[in-house]
Parts: structure tokens; C-alpha cells; sequence
């Protein structure tokens, strides 16, 4: 028999089920109870802002890649659809559609493109395009549209604030927590459901921890991180509660409300922009869980997840460096 | 709870077709050729010359120095020329070619089945026996084991270790031979044990290969102080120190050796070449080889001469399937892709594999997404994707320090790499690299 041509590499020569393409096709997977819920809540508009903020991306991606890296197309590896999918979820549904293709162009433009690439980002992109358009439209973005269930009329919805911004405004106010929580509009149960104010793709915790157990039992990401973060918001938040539970709001609603669900499972766990190692992992989650409740406590925005997971982003090299693994036969055990 | 490393390791999908196969001999070759470099150390000197008429197990080729050993003929024939032939390294390496006549072993061969348990035999005269005999480490690193049952001065030796897990998918040629070599395998590991004077004899097994893990626990309790212990499955526990660390939970320091943490390892096919060598009066010629593949007709296990072509035993498992892209001697993980059909067997030979062409090239690249897998897979502690980022800017100080050096090169992090990344390809690199920097400092 006349096989003239054999393959000849190093070992080894068997590869594992793994690929980016299937890893970000996962995430994808993982996003989509959270869509659902959207599109039951807020209707047509969040099917729209998917759309636009992915197509945006994507063509973001490619005209980047072509004029400015010149390697080969990356818009196949699905990294450009997970940002426009994350970019959506973190803003409101009634966002008008330039701003949304601005914080694509942010987002991909110079928070990925401009590092190189997938993978050689610093900061979540999808992040840093949420924070430039809430910091540039302020109005737009924190104009949150009122859930109404399975409104496809495209009438113009009426807006509400969140109940983060609630019970923010109110405690500013001197107000005491539990007087503003009995004028809540919302029970425990709409917030974690989803039937609240607050930007698309954040409002269910349900359809978000459903999405995080999903990426677990694929091994796309690891326990460390979301728990590590909302372990944290939740004990120091209940300090807190424990101490005053007039000025200070409970844990749980904590825990529930905002986006803590959406940047603990999905946004700090983007592999690119989070530790390496376990331990590495748990500093840093519990480094976005301190400075959100800071941020949510004494800061001026009532919200403080993108950016507490910012920040840490900047100290993931740190963090690196500094938690190495434990090297083989570094001690010897006798 | 089953024992394991606790560090890294992989699972690949372990397809072991060949298992339960009994071992079977095939038809002599036409002819051989057996390189003279087939263990590490320095290559063996040739005692033949072209024309010489030689006899199965006769010495062809002599120990080159402390680190090397003799090398015996496989078959009964004429030296046909000592030429250069491919061997499995894709170099042309010096090899005695003979050409066969018959099947005449020297009469000192015990060819008799017959169990000889009696071990009342000198330490010095097992060392000089393995030697003799040309025995090497059979689980592929093909180290000379007269070396390593010489325990240096000063150091004790607590446990023998038979590594007996083969952690590579695919390869069951340990595995048979534990099925039907039981006892042989036991007295071997006696003998080992003798000569480097361990109090204990461990047998460590992975726990795929129930039929195995009984039939060496029963056979165990007839001898004295061995032990066998089933292991979880998980790749690279095959490597000595992923072997010492899960058996008796001790880490061989950096840069050291087993004997370092009172150890010695021996591949459960070199327990079985000594008992024959001692007992049988039998040089190592023959060992039992895997050939097996997915789209292989007749996976089998092949009791082969060394310097049989790779060729005659793909016949035998039912020849090479036209979709063939890719022939690996060993396993797939850590075994060396041939260059050529061609290759002879040789004494580090476990496995050949025939991987089809759609599976035979490297997986699609992507950038790094820095997820961390190949760090979280490493059993050596390291950081994969670090030392080739090291490796392709040339840091070679910063690799040491980095302990590129202790990688033991089993595959892992480039089998786990989602963007497809030849980590290990870098990293051999990189080590190369830094070895030639150390070499001429000292020089």
C-alpha cells in the first residue's frame, strides 16, 4: 500500500473537545433565558438592541481587523457577538440606536481592537463601552423604561428608576430604608423574576443564575468568581444591614437588584479581563464585590458593578504576578 | 476515594481497542534492522561486521560507556551491512541490518515457560545481568536500568515502584502483559527490589484496567511485601513524578530524581524483560507493542522483534487503512510521529497508532484568550502560556526562573488549549534554547 504523504508534528497529537468558537457559542447559549425575559418584558425594543448592538460589533470587528491589524478575519472566532450581546444587556431598552452603534464602536474600537484583538484586552469591552455611554448620555441611560408584559405595541413606554435608584434617592433624602421599601412598587419575588426597572438583560436573576449554572456544567467558566463576588456583596452588605438596618438596605435586595447578577456570572468572568488561577479568582471577586458596595453605599452613582469590575481589571496583571500556581516540587515533603 | 496527583492532568478519551488481546507472535520479517542507539546515553559500539552470521540473542553491538547498554540480535541470519537507516527521530542513525535465516536462539536461552521463583541470586550479578541483557526502561524513556539499580552512595532507597498505569489512551500493551505475565512480572519486581534493596514493592494501576488491578492483587499475596493500588485515571500519571506523588505522596524536588524522595520507578515491562533476563538467561530483543487506531481493522498486541519495520505489524492488524494521515510510535499524547512506514521497532517502542487524515493536523488557531486551562491542567505547576510568550521573545533567563525546565513535556496544556495553541512545541523550544545557553556557560 502507497501512502507517500504522512503527517509529521510533535506530540501531542489528540486535542481536547475545547475551541473559542465553542466557548463563546456557549456564553451565547448561556445568554439566552436571560433574552427571553427581556423580550417578555420590555418586547420588540430588546430584540432591536440585540440586534443592533451585535451587527454593530461585528462590522466593528471587521473593519478594524481590515484596516488597522490586516491579520486574518477574527469575526468567526463569535468573541464580537458576546460583546454586542453583553453591550445590550447593560444598557436600556429604549436606547436610541446611535448611541448604542457609539458604544459598539467603543467598545470593539478601542477597548478590543486597539490592544490587538481578542485576547489581548485589558478591560471588558463590553464594559467599557456601557461605562463611556453612561458617563457621555446620562439621561438616555438612566431613562429606564417601565416593564410592561409582552408589550409589542412599540408605544412609547413610560419610564421609572430602578430600585437601586429608589432606595438611593430615598435614603439621601433620610428617609428610612424600610419606609421606602413599603412605598417599593416591586416585591422580592418581581426582582428576581424580573418584573423591575433596570437596564435589558440585568433585570431576571432567575434567568441569569440559570445562564451561570449552564457555562459551570459546560466548564466554561469556574465557581470561583461569581461567587466569590456575590458572596461578598452579600456578607458586607449584611454587616451593614446588621448595624442599621434603617440606613442601610437588606443583602438580599442587594443581591437581586441592579446588575450584580449579570457582572458576577457573565461580565466578570469574561476569561480575557479575570485571574488566571483559582485564588487569583477569589482576590478579585472579592476585590468587585467590596468596591460595588462601596460604589452602591457612599457613592453617587446608585449602581457600582461595571465599575468595580473595571478596576479590578486593571490590577488582573497584579493579581497574575502575584498568585502563581503552586510550582511541583517546590517543597519537599519527606 | 481513588488515589491520584492532585495537581493538573487531563482525561482524554481513552479508546483502548487492543484491550484483552491476547499477545500474539506474527511471522519472522525477511530482515532487520536494529539502530544502535535505542536507550539514552551514549550510542552501543558494533561488534559485528558485514557477513558475520549471528544467532538470536547473540551481542551485536556493546555498552558505549556507563550510561548506554548492549544491544543483542533479534533474529538468526547474515549481516547483510551496517548502514544508515530512518529511525523514528525522522534522522537517518547508524543500523545493523541482518538478513534472516531460520529461527536459532543461542543455546544459553531458557526457552522454556516453566516459573522460576528462586531469587537467591548476588546483587552484583542482577546488575551485571541487566546490563548484559541490554534491559532499558520500556515505558518509552528507554533509560539504562542497570544505572538506575545502582542506588548512589549515601542515598536509601524506601519503595520500588512498578508503574504499571499506562496513562496514554490507546496503549495496551502493559496491560495484556499484567494479564498473562502476572508471576513472571512479581519475581522481576523482586529482583529489582534486591538490588537496589527497597523495603517495599508498589504496583500502581489505573483503575480502567479492573481485570488487571485483580488478577496482580491475587497473584500479589503470594510473594512478600508488594502491594498493588488501584489509581483514578487521569493523564500524565504515567510520569514517575505524578506516579510518586500519588502513591505515597511525596514530590520529587526540582531538578531531582526519585531517589531524592526514596524512590526508584520501574515500568511494569522492564519488571518482566529483567525476570527473563535473570531467570531466563534471555537478552531483550523482543517486546510486546500496541498497534492500534480508529479506523485500524485488527488492533492488536504483537509480541515483536526489535528492528521489525513498523510496516509488518500494521499488516498484521489488518494492514494500513487508506484514510491514514498520520503513524505515531507510543501513544498519542507523547509519542513521536514517524516520518516514514518504514521505521524499525526498537526497545522503546510501546505503541504504534494510525491516526486518520481528518484528525491528523493541528486544531484551528486563535488568539490566547487567557483563560487559564493550559495553567490549570499543567501537573508540573507551570504557566504554559507564559513560558511560550517567554520563549518566542527569547527571555531565556526569565524561563529558568520560570522552572521551564520541569516541564516534563506530557502534552497537557497543548491537548486542553481552546485557540489551539502548540504550547508544547514553544516550550520544547524554549528549552532547547536554554540548555544550549547553560551548556556553554559551563563550558
Amino acid at each position: 500500500m502507497a501512502i507517500n504523504k504522512l503527517t509529521v508534528s510533535m506530540s501531542p497529537h489528540d486535542y481536547g473537545k475545547y475551541s473559542v468558537k465553542k466557548i463563546m457559542s456557549g456564553v451565547v447559549l448561556a445568554m439566552i433565558p436571560a433574552l427571553l425575559v427581556s423580550v417578555y418584558y420590555f418586547g420588540f425594543d430588546a430584540i432591536r438592541v440585540n440586534l443592533i448592538a451585535i451587527a454593530s460589533c461585528v462590522f466593528f470587528e471587521w473593519l478594524f481587523q481590515k484596516i488597522f491589524i490586516k491579520g486574518k478575519l477574527t469575526i468567526n472566532d463569535g468573541s464580537a457577538v458576546v460583546t454586542g450581546m453583553l453591550l445590550a444587556f447593560n444598557v436600556p431598552s429604549n436606547l436610541p440606536w446611535w448611541i448604542i452603534v457609539i458604544g459598539a464602536l467603543v467598545a470593539i474600537g478601542i477597548a478590543k481592537m486597539t490592544f490587538g484583538g481578542l485576547g489581548n484586552n485589558p478591560f471588558n469591552p463590553a464594559l467599557v463601552g456601557r461605562v463611556f455611554l453612561l458617563i457621555s448620555f446620562p439621561v438616555q441611560m438612566t431613562s429606564w423604561p417601565k416593564v410592561s408584559v409582552l408589550n409589542f405595541a412599540m408605544t412609547d413606554a413610560q419610564t421609572g428608576a430602578t430600585p437601586l435608584a429608589i432606595v438611593k434617592e430615598g435614603l439621601k433624602n433620610g428617609e428610612s430604608y424600610s419606609s421606602i421599601m413599603n412605598s417599593m412598587p416591586h416585591e422580592y419575588v418581581d426582582m428576581l423574576m424580573g418584573n423591575i426597572g433596570g437596564s435589558l438583560g440585568e433585570i431576571s436573576a432567575v434567568a441569569l443564575i440559570l445562564g451561570g449554572l449552564f457555562m459551570l456544567f459546560r466548564k466554561i467558566i469556574t465557581w470561583h468568581i461569581p461567587v466569590s463576588i456575590i458572596g461578598t456583596v452579600a456578607i458586607f452588605t449584611a454587616i451593614l444591614y446588621g448595624i442599621n438596618p434603617e440606613t442601610y438596605a437588606s443583602p438580599v435586595f442587594h443581591l437581586l437588584t441592579g446588575g450584580l447578577m449579570l457582572g458576577a456570572i457573565f461580565m466578570a468572568t469574561d476569561m480575557v479581563t479575570s485571574p488566571m488561577t483559582g485564588k487569583g479568582m477569589l482576590v478579585y471577586g472579592v476585590g468587585i464585590g467590596v468596591i460595588t458596595v462601596l460604589i452602591r453605599v457612599w457613592g453617587a452613582y446608585p449602581e457600582g458593578v461595571s465599575f468595580a469590575i473595571l478596576i479590578m481589571n486593571a490590577v488582573v496583571p497584579l493579581i497574575n504576578n502575584w498568585l502563581k500556581p503552586k510550582r511541583f516540587g517546590e517543597t519537599i515533603k519527606k | 476515594m481513588l488515589k491520584t496527583f492532585p495537581k493538573g492532568g487531563v482525561h482524554p478519551k481513552e479508546n483502548k481497542f487492543s484491550a484483552g488481546k491476547p499477545i500474539e507472535t506474527i511471522e519472522l520479517p525477511k530482515q532487520v534492522s536494529i539502530p544502535i542507539a535505542q536507550h539514552i546515553g551514549a550510542p552501543a559500539e558494533a561488534v559485528v561486521k558485514k557477513g558475520d552470521q549471528v544467532k538470536v540473542g547473540q551481542l551485536i553491538a556493546k555498552s558505549g560507556g556507563f550510561v548506554s547498554t548492549n544491544i543483542h540480535s533479534s533474529v538468526s541470519g547474515t549481516v547483510l551491512k551496517i548502514d544508515n537507516v530512518l529511525d523514528t527521530s525522522g534522522y537517518k542513525k547508524t543500523c545493523i541490518i541482518i538478513d534472516v535465516e531460520g529461527d536459532e536462539w543461542l543455546d544459553s536461552i531458557d526457552k522454556s515457560t516453566e516459573l522460576n521463583t528462586n531469587i537467591d541470586i548476588s546483587v552484583d550479578e542482577i546488575r551485571n545481568k541487566v546490563l548484559d541483557s541490554g534491559i532499558v526502561g520500556l515505558g518509552g524513556a528507554t533509560f539504562p536500568t542497570h544505572v538506575k539499580l545502582s542506588v548512589p552512595l549515601g542515598k536509601t532507597c524506601e519503595y520500588l515502584i512498578i508503574n504499571a498505569v499506562e496513562c496514554e489512551p490507546y496503549l495496551t500493551a502493559d496491560h495484556q502483559l499484567m494479564l498473562e505475565k502476572a508471576d513472571e512480572i512479581m519475581v522481576g519486581s523482586q529482583l529489582m527490589q534486591k538490588a537496589i534493596g527497597a523495603n517495599k514493592i508498589l504496583i500502581g494501576i489505573e483503575n480502567n484496567k479492573p481485570d488487571a488491578i485483580k488478577i496482580m492483587s491475587e497473584v500479589a499475596k503470594k510473594y512478600e511485601n508488594i502491594e498493588v493500588s488501584p489509581l483514578k485515571v487521569m493523564y500524565p500519571q504515567g510520569g514517575e513524578k505524578q506516579l510518586i506523588k500519588a502513591l505515597i505522596n511525596r514530590e520529587v524536588p526540582s531538578g531531582g530524581l526519585p531517589i531524592n524522595v526514596g524512590c526508584v520507578v520501574q515500568n511494569v515491562g522492564t519488571a518482566f524483560a529483567i525476570y527473563e533476563a535473570v531467570q531466563k538467561n534471555k537478552p531483550l530483543f523482543e517486546r510486546v507493542v500496541t498497534v492500534t487506531g480508529t479506523s485500524l481493522s485488527k488492533p492488536c498486541n504483537i509480541l515483536t522483534r526489535i528492528g521489525t519495520s513498523t510496516i509488518e505489524l500494521i499488516e498484521a492488524a489488518g494492514g494500513l487503512p487508506e484514510d491514514t494521515g498520520k503513524v505515531v510510535s507510543g501513544g498519542p499524547m507523547m509519542g513521536k510521529a514517524l516520518s516514514a512506514i518504514t521505521v524499525p521497532v526498537t526497545k522503546g517502542t510501546s505503541g504504534v497508532l494510525i491516526i486518520p487524515a481528518k484528525k491528523s493536523s493541528r486544531p484551528k488557531t486563535y488568539n490566547c484568550i487567557r483563560c487559564g486551562r493550559c495553567m490549570n491542567v499543567c501537573p508540573m505547576g507551570l504557566e504554559p502560556y507564559k513560558l511560550k510568550n517567554m520563549c518566542v521573545v527569547k527571555m531565556h533567563e526569565e524561563l529558568q526562573a520560570e522552572r521551564i525546565l520541569d516541564c516534563i513535556e506530557c502534552g497537557s496544556c497543548a491537548y486542553t488549549c481552546p485557540a489551539g495553541i502548540p504550547l508544547l512545541d514553544y516550550i520544547r523550544l524554549g528549552k532547547a534554547n536554554l540548555n544550549k545557553i547553560l551548556r556553554s556557560k559551563k563550558s
